[in-house]
């Protein structure tokens, strides 16, 4: 008994389980039954793979040690790329491609960067995050290009499932969700991405390759949240080059509610996601729930201070539980 | 005499400008326990990291078991056979023992490109023998290495090194913050090595663990290595005077 229960307060992601729990069911009762009906969870689930895969990624980098401020501009930057490309005639799949290597690029530098004249990659992606919002706004002409009538959104934006709960999206969500999640818990990459954020020395005199893991993680930090910009995009059917704005903190926030430890090394895909599914369903209950919708950041900041004050106090507790070999 | 399992030849190295190391010859035979002694700054760290692979000589060879070897990286050095125990301690508070035990050197089930799933099965196997081996008794091979005491920390680094056959132990200041009662296991583990017929060079400020712990003592001062003697016919005196 003692050793599940050390083993369940050891989770990283439990105390924001816990509190999506008691939220949801709060909401339920205030909104009498509104919250989970199915015509609600449709439009919450429609927009969780948008922030759900920027927090994926930025938690992925966090774990390796390391800061993405600039996802919430490349959010914007990957889809107006797109869009220009497919005003040039530039068939869709070839766009999408592009645009993702753009991804890849920003990330890349962010990483290459960062570690070249090691300074903290909070500085480099705080530059990036004003750079690549700036690139968006000049390549976008300062009018949002329209997107052709005859793109494959429905990829992206058709509903399925049962009662067409879900969207499209959502499947990419899913399968990327549970790759990322493979990747960091069953995979040697996985462990040198937990080493490198764990105890740099540690991983470096270990023999891994420590600066080529941390820009992997800055590119796949940088395609995912491009990637989710354009999942929006196709969903507005317009792109806007100022999405995204704010977008890089939330990740942040839902990266830490999901039990990511800032200092690296700490962190769980099944976190962030808890996370950014908890920043959703808070900016949804409040609406149902008639609270004045201006609380939404005053409790998005409340609940990130609490998780982590949450998870600290948990993670002591369970360090203090002894569990002796036969118990 | 059997041929030396590391030897070094005339090592130079310098550090943009300063003469760390002047013309370093040391031969080690199989099994021996070296104590390396020497105030800070006389060579001792420059002299372990270029046989760790961290640093390069400017002049001189180094020599395993007769073939020459230019040791480029860490992983290289490891390779090789040579395994460094480090004082800040080389493992992961963060991540459970199995997994620490093989950072870096991960049993893979398949790969593409050198990326691939984990034989995790067999890393939680493994790491139980090996973590045995050196007498150290842990509940679970799931259990993160930081909630382990810094002796127990050294030892799965050392139980790391022994699973991996390692041939050269370089234990570099592993008592370092540790208190008595922890030290003592450390040195414990120290002693084992040589049981096992494994070779180790151990760097210490302590007088006292190096003799209780090695089969010979070398002194550097000044890049130079200044004192070589069985610890059997010298004592803590002796060596001080050369420092």
């Amino acid at each position: 008994m003692k050793r599940f229960l050390k083993i369940y307060l050891e989770k990283p992601e439990l105390a924001g389980a816990v509190l999506l729990v008691v939220l949801v069911v709060l909401f339920q009762l205030r909104s009498n039954g509104v919250f989970l009906s199915a015509e609600n969870l449709r439009g919450m689930l429609g927009l969780l793979p948008e922030m759900g895969l920027v927090a994926i990624g930025v938690t992925v980098l966090m774990i390796c040690g390391e800061f993405d401020l600039s996802v919430g501009s490349v959010f914007a930057l990957m889809p107006m790329s797109v869009a220009i490309m497919l005003n040039a005639d530039v068939p869709f799949a070839v766009a999408v491609l592009v645009g993702l290597a753009i991804c890849a690029l920003v990330g890349f530098i962010n990483g290459f960067v960062t570690l070249r004249f090691a300074i903290p990659s909070f500085i480099t992606t705080l530059g990036m995050l004003f750079m690549a919002r700036s690139m968006t706004v000049v390549i976008s002409g300062g009018f949002p290009p329209l997107l052709p009538a005859d793109l494959p959104t429905w990829l992206f934006t058709r509903y399925v499932g049962p009662g067409g709960l879900i969207r499209m999206s959502f499947l990419w969500f899913g399968a990327i969700a549970l790759l990322m999640a493979a990747l960091l818990s069953l995979t040697n990459l996985g462990n040198w991405i937990k080493a490198s954020g764990g105890f740099l020395e540690a991983a470096g005199a270990m023999g891994i390759p420590v600066n080529r893991v941390k820009i992997t993680c800055f590119i796949l930090s940088s395609m995912l949240a491009g990637f989710a910009g354009l999942v929006q995009v196709l969903r507005l059917g317009s792109p806007l080059p100022s999405i995204g704005d704010g977008l890089e903190l939330q990740a942040v926030a839902a990266a830490v509610i999901g039990g990511t430890a800032l200092t690296g090394g700490v962190g769980t895909v099944l976190g962030a996601i808890v996370g950014a599914l908890l920043i959703r369903v808070i900016d949804n209950g409040l609406v149902l729930t008639q609270v004045d919708a201006n609380w939404f950041k005053f409790a998005v900041g409340g609940l990130t201070i609490f998780a982590v004050i949450a998870n600290s106090w948990l993670r002591r507790t369970a360090r203090g539980i002894r569990v002796d070999q036969h118990a | 005499m059997t041929m030396p399992i590391i030897e070094c030849r005339g090592l130079h190295k310098w550090y943009s400008g300063v003469h760390a190391l002047k013309g370093v010859s040391l031969a080690i035979t199989r099994g021996e326990i070296v104590g390396l002694v020497g105030d800070n700054g006389a060579g001792k760290s420059t002299l372990i990291k270029i046989l760790s692979g961290v640093h390069r000589q400017n002049a001189g060879d180094v020599l395993i078991e007769g073939k020459p070897a230019d040791i480029r990286t860490p992983k290289h050095a490891m390779r090789l056979g040579i395994e460094t125990i480090y004082q800040y301690n080389a493992t992961v508070p963060t991540m459970s023992i199995a997994r620490n035990l093989f950072i870096g050197r991960e049993p893979l089930q398949w790969s593409l490109f050198g990326i691939g799933l984990l034989d995790q099965a067999r890393m939680r196997q493994e790491s139980v023998k090996a973590i045995a081996d050196v007498d150290l008794h842990l509940r679970s091979p799931d259990a993160l290495v930081g909630e382990l005491s810094g002796g127990q920390r050294q030892g799965v680094a050392i139980a790391r090194g022994m699973h991996f056959k390692s041939k050269v132990f370089i234990l570099d200041e592993p008592t370092n913050h540790l208190s008595v009662k922890e030290t003592n296991k450390v040195i414990g583990f120290v002693k084992g090595l040589k049981t096992q017929g494994i070779t180790g060079i151990f760097i210490s400020h302590n007088m006292h663990h190096v003799f209780q712990s090695c089969d010979r003592v070398v002194a550097m001062a000044r890049g130079e290595i200044v004192f070589d003697k069985p610890a059997a016919d010298t004592s803590i005196d002796e060596v001080h005077d050369y420092l």
